[in-house]
């Protein structure tokens, strides 16, 4: 039987607790959006005794199924206002799985403010230790502190950010060699664990395993999605992720003329061949050393889309420049240097923050004057400060919502005050619905259309024309909202959507986990049923159709190269909803 | 003859002349040449290619290159 472990911060108490029967093969996104909704107030402060924290790993996470090591964090976001799913790749989520335990929470508020708390979890139950050594320690020393007391133990935290309760703050877990390097970036919810007092969660790793109704089943399943993803070619060992991560992107984004630049004026970065993953896979290979290409973000993986990136003398720097950081502290700030990119990165790790956010609000400030575009020194200084807590560090630590209105600025690329990620609306319609209609804010990874706009991964779709990009976008978030729940690292779609006995065994290994029959309907009823769920509780906490908009710039300024708008009215936005 | 640029990018940038790491190199083909007659002109294996882009816009392998076109090769590709 699937457990819960509860933490109440107000009692300080743990304790585990059957799950009721609704939740009975629930994980992932569709766990955690299904308890806020029955849980959490939508009324309340996301940093108030109200707001609940909730980690659910997917169906198949802690299986041998490739790819799968993914968790869902969940809250009401600090940083929009609605719900939040936070999805992450990490031995945590394998472990957390392996003792067995289908979700865990952290409710109410402790008494004392400035006490710090470690969670230590296992197969029994968990107990809350005070630690206030680790008092606005960064991440990284945070991990090496926990690991030096807890041994083989894997990790979630939050940075000094999540501490001073910054909207910008993600939720820190280690990779499989104990980097703070993974992230439930987005949403703000590291402030929502700040805000709880618990620095860190610690998990044992000798859990007994999944529990699976019909192993056989998930056996053939596991082959058939195995041999999709090693058959595909940007998913197979020396495809496009593999040799050159997620940043290979940059390219074709940028020859697509989708590539925002300069807090999203231009849709082109001259220089965007000096931060691709061609470049960065280049380096890493001549300044050898520590760097490596093609690592895992969690053990199992077949893709490894993940990077080390060395110093130029070849010892380790950071992990891992991905695509949507090398866009948002590199091109979108007109920085061509992987090094200042890396250490941007590597600030963002150690304090807790969520890169995209970070670059999109340095955009912002570097268009409200806090810097010129292209300084990568002052840049730098300016996450640093995020992290010295002052007035300024903690307006830029809130957002590029909060950051522009500080500076008066106007051009602030965000919907629902989250910052948009590496793909500009104005040159690829369709992700600016996703954006736009997403019940988590502007989210790439909400709705994928890039796939086919871009990528002509599942069919092709022009990216300029706006016809039919509501329905497309709307397939897309439905599909993704049950890819979320799964427990698969999003990127198995490339392979799917190409693979229908790739898609199958995908879908034979959950039904091999839980014991059901689900078909390919069944992944859009669900995950329509989902993104429902979430829309409900956006609305009870007064999120209306007039935060499915676009920024009024973007419907003003015509974006070079294309020189477009974005034209997809309104009335047509709305319409995603009618289902 | 039409004078274009061309760049290839992630694992067909063993095709660039100047080698891989050489980037966009200057070109000039003959009036009416298509992106396959380009193709073949390189030695990228048509099967190899996924997706082309001209100008900043996606085109087709029977797209007839014209004057000053700059031509962006890529095999499949994608990311997150
Ligand atoms: S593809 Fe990348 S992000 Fe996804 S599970 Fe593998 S290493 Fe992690």
């Amino acid at each position: 039987m699937k457990k819960w472990l509860r933490v109440d911060m107000s009692a300080l108490e743990v304790r585990q607790e059957q799950p009721a029967e609704k939740y009975a093969g629930k994980g992932g996104r569709w766990l955690t959006s299904q308890f806020i909704n029955e849980e959490v107030d939508p009324g309340c402060h996301p940093l108030g005794e109200n707001n609940k924290l909730i980690f659910a790993p997917g169906f198949v996470t802690g299986t041998s199924a490739p790819s799968s090591g993914r968790i869902s964090a969940g809250g009401k976001s600090p940083l929009t206002g609605g719900i939040k799913e936070s999805n992450a790749g990490t031995p945590f989520a394998q472990s957390l799985a392996r003792l067995g335990y289908q979700a865990l929470i952290l409710e109410g508020l402790p008494a004392d403010k400035e006490q710090r708390y470690v969670l230590r979890v296992n197969s029994e139950g968990g107990e809350l230790i005070s630690a206030p050594e680790l008092k606005g320690l960064g991440m990284y020393d945070t991990i090496t502190r926990l690991r030096e007391q807890y041994g083989d133990v894997d990790i979630c935290g939050t940075g000094p950010a999540g501490e001073m309760k910054m909207a910008m703050a993600g939720i820190c877990y280690n990779d499989p060699e104990y980097r703070a390097s993974r992230y439930s970036g987005r949403g703000g919810l590291g402030a929502t664990m700040g805000s709880k007092g618990v620095k860190a969660i610690v998990i044992e790793r000798d859990g007994p395993g999944v529990e699976m109704a019909d192993s056989d089943l998930f056996k053939i399943g596991q082959r058939k999605l195995a041999e999709a993803l090693r058959n595909h070619d940007v998913t197979k060992p020396g495809g496009a992720l593999n040799s050159f991560g997620t940043a290979v992107l940059i390219n074709i984004l940028n020859q697509a003329g989708g590539l925002p630049f300069r807090n999203f004026r231009s849709g082109v970065f001259d220089e965007a061949e000096a931060i691709a993953g061609e470049t960065i896979a280049d380096e890493v290979k001549k300044r050898g050393g520590e760097g490596m290409m093609g690592h895992s973000c969690s053990p199992g993986c077949v893709i490894r889309c993940s990077n080390v990136w060395p110093r130029k003398d070849g010892t380790e720097h950071v992990s891992c420049i991905e695509y949507e950081s090398d866009w948002s502290l590199g091109a979108n700030l007109d920085i061509d240097d992987l090094d200042a990119i890396a250490e941007m990165i590597y600030i963002c790790n150690d304090l807790g923050l969520d890169t995209i956010e970070a670059g999109v609000t340095l955009g912002v400030a570097m268009e409200g004057g806090l810097a010129e575009f292209g300084d990568s020194e002052k840049a730098i200084d300016l996450l640093r400060e995020v992290g010295r807590g002052t007035p300024l560090g903690r307006i830029i630590g809130n957002g590029a919502g909060l950051t522009g209105k500080a500076l008066g600025v106007t051009r602030v690329p965000v919907v629902k005050n989250q910052g948009m990620p590496a793909y500009e609306p104005r040159s690829v319609k369709g992700i600016g619905v996703t954006y736009i209609t997403s019940t988590m804010g502007a989210d790439h990874t909400a709705g994928y259309t890039i796939a086919p706009e871009i990528l002509s991964v599942g069919g092709e779709s022009d990216p300029l024309d706006p016809q039919g990009k509501v329905e497309l976008s709307r397939d897309f978030q439905a599909t993704t909202a049950f890819v979320d729940s799964s427990g698969y690292c999003l990127f198995i779609t490339f392979a799917l959507l190409d693979s229908e006995s790739g898609f199958e065994g995908m879908l034979e290994t959950v039904n091999g986990v839980l014991g059901t029959s689900y078909t390919g309907d069944d992944v859009l009823d669900i995950g329509k049923k989902i993104l429902k769920m979430e829309r409900k509780f956006n609305e009870a906490a007064g999120l209306t159709r007039a935060d499915d908009r676009i920024p009024e710039f973007m419907r003003r300024e015509k974006l070079p190269p294309h020189d477009r708008v974005f034209e997809i009215t309104d009335d047509e936005l709305d319409q995603l909803w009618d289902f | 003859m039409a004078q274009i640029k061309v760049n290839l990018f992630a694992n067909l940038r063993r095709f660039n002349p100047g080698g891989p790491e050489a980037g966009e190199f200057p070109l000039e083909v003959e009036e009416g040449s298509t992106l396959s007659d380009l193709f073949r002109e390189l030695g990228v294996p048509k099967e190899e290619v996924k997706i082309v882009f001209v100008n900043n816009l996606r085109r087709q392998k029977d797209y007839v290159l014209q004057e000053g076109d700059r031509v962006g090769i890529f095999p499949p590709v994608a990311g997150g």
